[in-house]
C-alpha cells in the first residue's frame, strides 16, 4: 500500500487552504511526497495511518512541494515515523522555514533519552512511610521549639505580644460564638430527642437531664467545638503562615532577628488556649439549653424541674473534665495549624495542600486524644 | 478605517483606559504588523501591562477598538473568541505555570485541550511534542518531571516559553521575559527569542524595559508615557528622539 490518506481538517492558520487532508504518498522507490496540511488538527489520525507504513529504504527523499501547512506537531509525527523505521530523510522542495522546523525536530530526536520509569507501588509505600516518620519527628521538633520560646517569654513577659493574642482571641474565639452556639444547641436537641423515646419506655423521663448533661459537658461540647475550631482557626493559621512562607516574609523576620515562633506561633497558641475553653463553656450552655427545649416539648419536663435536677445531679468534675480536654485540643489545633503552615514550600498550590493537611491532622489527633482521655478518666474514676 | 490593513495582526485604535479616577491610556493608537518583533517599553505605571492584557482580551479598554487578526474583539461569538485565543501564545511575567502539574504536563496542557485525551499512542505523541518544545527552549529532560515551584527563575521563563509555543502560535506575547534574571540568563532568553522567530516565524509582542533585549531582538519599539505612545520606531531611530522619557533608554549608565 503506497497511498495513505488521513482525515485532517484545516489548520487554523490557513483559513483559505484547500480541503485535501494531510497525506504521505510514495511517488517512486524511496521518494515520498507530503501533501495537505500537516498540522496539529487531525495529527492523531495521521500518526495512526503512518504506523502501518514502511519507508522501504534507509534513506528516503521527502518531497515537500505539495505541503499546504506544516507545524511542529506535523514535524513530530514525521520525525517519529522516520525514527521508528530507522530511516534518515533527504528533504527536497521544502519551504525554508518548514525545513528548518523539520531539521530541528530531527536534531532533538537524536539527543532524546528515554524517560525514567515511574516508581513501583512498594517504593511509593516505602517513601510515604519514611515521610510520615520524618514528619512525626519534625512536629516534635516544632513542639520543642515552641516550648523553648514559650519558656523564654515566661522569663521575659514583656516580650509577649498581647495585642496579637487579643486579636486572635477575637477572630478565633468571639467571632466563632454564633456557629459554635448554634451547632451545640442542635446537638443538645438531637441527644435529648434520641434519648426521649428510650426513656419514655421505662418511665424514666427525668433521666434525660443526666443524659444531656453528661453527654454535652464531658464529650460533645469539647469535641465538637474543637472540630469546628480546627476547621475555622487551624486552617486559617496554616494558610496565613503558609502565605507568609511563600512571600518570604518568614525569612525576612529571621534576618531582622525576630523569632517567627515568638511572633506568630505563641500568640496563636495562647489565644486558642484561652478561647477554646471559653467557647466550650458557651457550647455547654447552649447544648444543655437545646436539651431543655426538647425535654419540655417531648417529655413534659419543665425548665424549672430540669434545672433543679441538673444542679442536684451534675458534678463539677464533668465540667472540668470537658474544659481540661478542650485546653489540650486547643494546643493540638494551634500547633498543628502553625506547623503545617511552616512546612509550606514554594507555591500557592502548596499553601492549599498544607491547609487541608492541617485540618485533617488536627481533627484526627483531637479524636485520638479524646479516646485516650476517656480511657484514662475511666481508670481514674472521674 | 485608520491604520487597519491586511498586515496588521494587532490593531488598537483610540484606546482609553481608566480605573476610577486614574487614567492609564488616553487615546492610544498602536498597530503590530505581521512578522515583526515589537517591544512595548515605558516606565513603571505607564500602562504597558494593562495594554498587553487588553491585547490578549483579559481586560476591556474603557473605550476604543481592539482588532486581532482583522477581527473586532468586541463583536466575537464565544466560539470565535475561543478560536481566536488559540492563535496566540502568552508567556506571563511569573510564568503562569500551573503548580499542580509537572513542567511536561504544563506544556502538554494546551495540546491535550486541542487533541483530547485518548489512546496511549496519542499521549506519547503529546508528551513527545511537549518534550521537544522544552528541549527547544533549552530545558533538560531532567527538568520535565519537576514541578514549577522547584525551577530557578531562568528555567521558569523557559518553561513558560515552551508552553506559549505549544500550539505553534502565529502571535506570541512575552511579558517581561528577562525580568528578575541575571545578565547571562537574560542573554540566553534573548537568543531563545531570536531562535523562536527564525524557527516558527511568529509575530512577537514583548513588554520589556531591558535595553539589551530591545537592541538585540526588536524590530520596532513603542515607548509609552502620559497614557499614549510617545515614540515608535527602531532603536536607532529612537536614539535621537527628543522626549526625556524616551531619552532615558539611551543614557549611558556607565559614565
Amino acid at each position: 500500500m503506497s497511498t495513505l490518506v488521513a482525515p485532517a481538517p484545516l489548520t487554523p492558520p490557513q483559513p483559505a487552504a484547500e480541503g485535501a487532508p494531510a497525506s504521505l504518498v510514495q511517488q517512486a522507490a524511496g521518494t515520498w511526497a507530503l501533501s495537505g496540511p500537516w498540522g496539529l488538527r487531525g495529527v492523531d489520525a495521521l500518526a495512526r495511518t503512518l504506523e502501518s507504513v514502511k519507508p522501504g529504504f534507509s534513506t528516503v527523499v521527502l518531497d515537500g512541494q505539495a505541503l499546504s501547512a506544516f507545524d511542529s506537531a506535523g514535524a513530530w509525527v514525521l520525525q517519529t515515523w522516520l525514527q521508528r523505521n530507522k530511516a534518515s530523510a533527504d528533504l527536497q522542495h521544502w519551504q525554508p522555514r518548514w525545513q528548518s522546523l523539520m531539521e530541528a525536530a530531527q536534531e532533538h530526536a537524536k539527543a532524546t533519552v528515554t524517560p525514567t520509569a515511574k516508581e513501583g507501588m512498594l517504593a511509593r509505600l516505602g517513601h510515604s512511610t519514611v515521610n510520615a516518620g520524618l514528619q512525626g519527628k519534625e512536629i516534635l521538633t516544632f513542639l520543642g521549639e515552641t516550648a523553648q520560646v514559650a519558656l523564654g517569654v515566661v522569663r521575659h513577659p514583656q516580650r509577649l505580644r498581647w495585642r496579637s493574642v487579643l486579636h486572635h482571641v477575637q477572630i478565633g474565639g468571639f467571632d466563632a460564638l454564633p456557629i459554635v452556639g448554634l451547632m451545640s444547641f442542635l446537638l443538645g436537641v438531637v441527644v435529648a430527642y434520641q434519648g426521649a423515646d428510650q426513656l419514655r419506655h421505662y418511665g424514666a423521663n427525668i433521666f434525660v437531664v443526666d443524659l444531656v448533661g453528661y453527654a454535652m459537658l464531658r464529650e460533645f461540647a469539647p469535641l465538637m467545638t474543637a472540630i469546628i475550631i480546627a476547621g475555622r482557626s487551624g486552617s486559617a493559621y496554616a494558610a496565613q503562615i503558609g502565605t507568609m512562607v511563600v512571600a518570604e516574609e518568614i525569612d525576612a523576620l529571621r534576618t531582622m532577628g525576630i523569632h517567627p515562633t515568638e511572633l506568630l506561633v505563641l500568640p496563636r497558641v495562647l489565644a486558642l488556649a484561652i478561647a477554646l475553653p471559653l467557647l466550650t463553656v458557651f457550647a455547654d450552655i447552649t447544648g444543655v439549653g437545646g436539651g431543655m427545649v426538647m425535654a419540655s416539648l417531648q417529655l413534659d419536663i419543665g425548665w424549672r424541674e430540669f434545672l433543679e435536677r441538673f444542679g442536684r445531679e451534675m458534678q463539677g468534675s464533668s465540667l472540668l473534665v470537658g474544659l481540661g480536654k478542650s485546653l489540650v485540643f486547643a494546643l493540638v489545633i494551634a500547633v498543628v495549624g502553625c506547623f503545617q503552615g511552616f512546612r509550606t514550600r514554594g507555591s500557592a498550590d502548596s499553601v492549599g495542600r498544607q491547609t487541608t493537611l492541617s485540618v485533617v491532622q488536627s481533627i484526627f489527633i483531637v479524636i485520638v486524644v479524646d479516646a485516650v482521655f476517656s480511657v484514662v478518666f475511666n481508670w481514674l474514676d472521674l | 478605517m485608520a491604520g487597519a490593513t491586511d498586515t496588521a495582526v494587532v490593531d488598537m485604535q483610540n484606546i482609553s483606559t481608566q480605573f476610577g479616577e486614574q487614567v492609564v491610556h488616553k487615546d492610544l493608537n498602536l498597530t503590530v504588523q505581521r512578522g515583526e518583533v515589537l517591544a512595548i517599553a515605558g516606565g513603571s505605571g505607564s500602562g504597558k501591562s494593562v495594554l498587553l492584557r487588553e491585547m490578549i482580551l483579559l481586560q476591556k479598554p474603557t473605550s476604543g477598538s481592539v482588532r486581532l487578526f482583522g477581527e473586532d474583539a468586541s463583536a466575537l461569538t464565544p466560539e470565535q473568541d475561543q478560536a481566536l485565543r488559540r492563535r496566540w501564545g502568552v508567556m506571563f511575567q511569573k510564568g503562569g505555570l500551573l503548580g499542580a502539574l509537572t513542567v511536561l504536563e504544563n506544556v502538554g496542557l494546551p495540546l491535550r485541550e486541542q487533541l483530547g485525551h485518548g489512546s496511549a499512542q496519542l499521549e506519547s505523541l503529546i508528551d513527545g511534542i511537549a518534550r521537544w518544545k522544552l528541549d527547544l527552549t533549552g530545558l533538560t529532560a531532567d527538568a520535565c518531571a519537576k514541578f514549577p515551584d522547584s525551577l530557578s527563575g531562568g528555567m521558569l521563563k523557559r518553561a513558560a516559553m515552551a508552553r506559549a509555543l505549544a500550539l505553534d502560535p502565529e502571535l506570541l506575547f512575552l511579558d517581561e521575559p528577562t525580568s528578575g534574571l541575571d545578565p547571562a540568563s537574560a542573554a540566553g532568553i534573548c537568543d531563545l527569542i531570536v531562535r523562536t522567530r527564525d524557527l516558527f516565524g511568529p509575530t512577537i509582542v514583548i513588554v520589556s524595559h531591558d535595553v539589551d533585549l530591545l537592541w538585540k531582538v526588536c524590530d520596532r519599539v513603542a515607548v509609552l508615557g502620559d497614557g499614549r505612545v510617545l515614540a515608535l520606531g527602531t532603536m536607532a531611530e529612537l536614539a535621537s528622539h527628543p522626549h526625556p522619557i524616551v531619552q532615558a533608554y539611551f543614557v549611558d549608565r556607565h559614565s
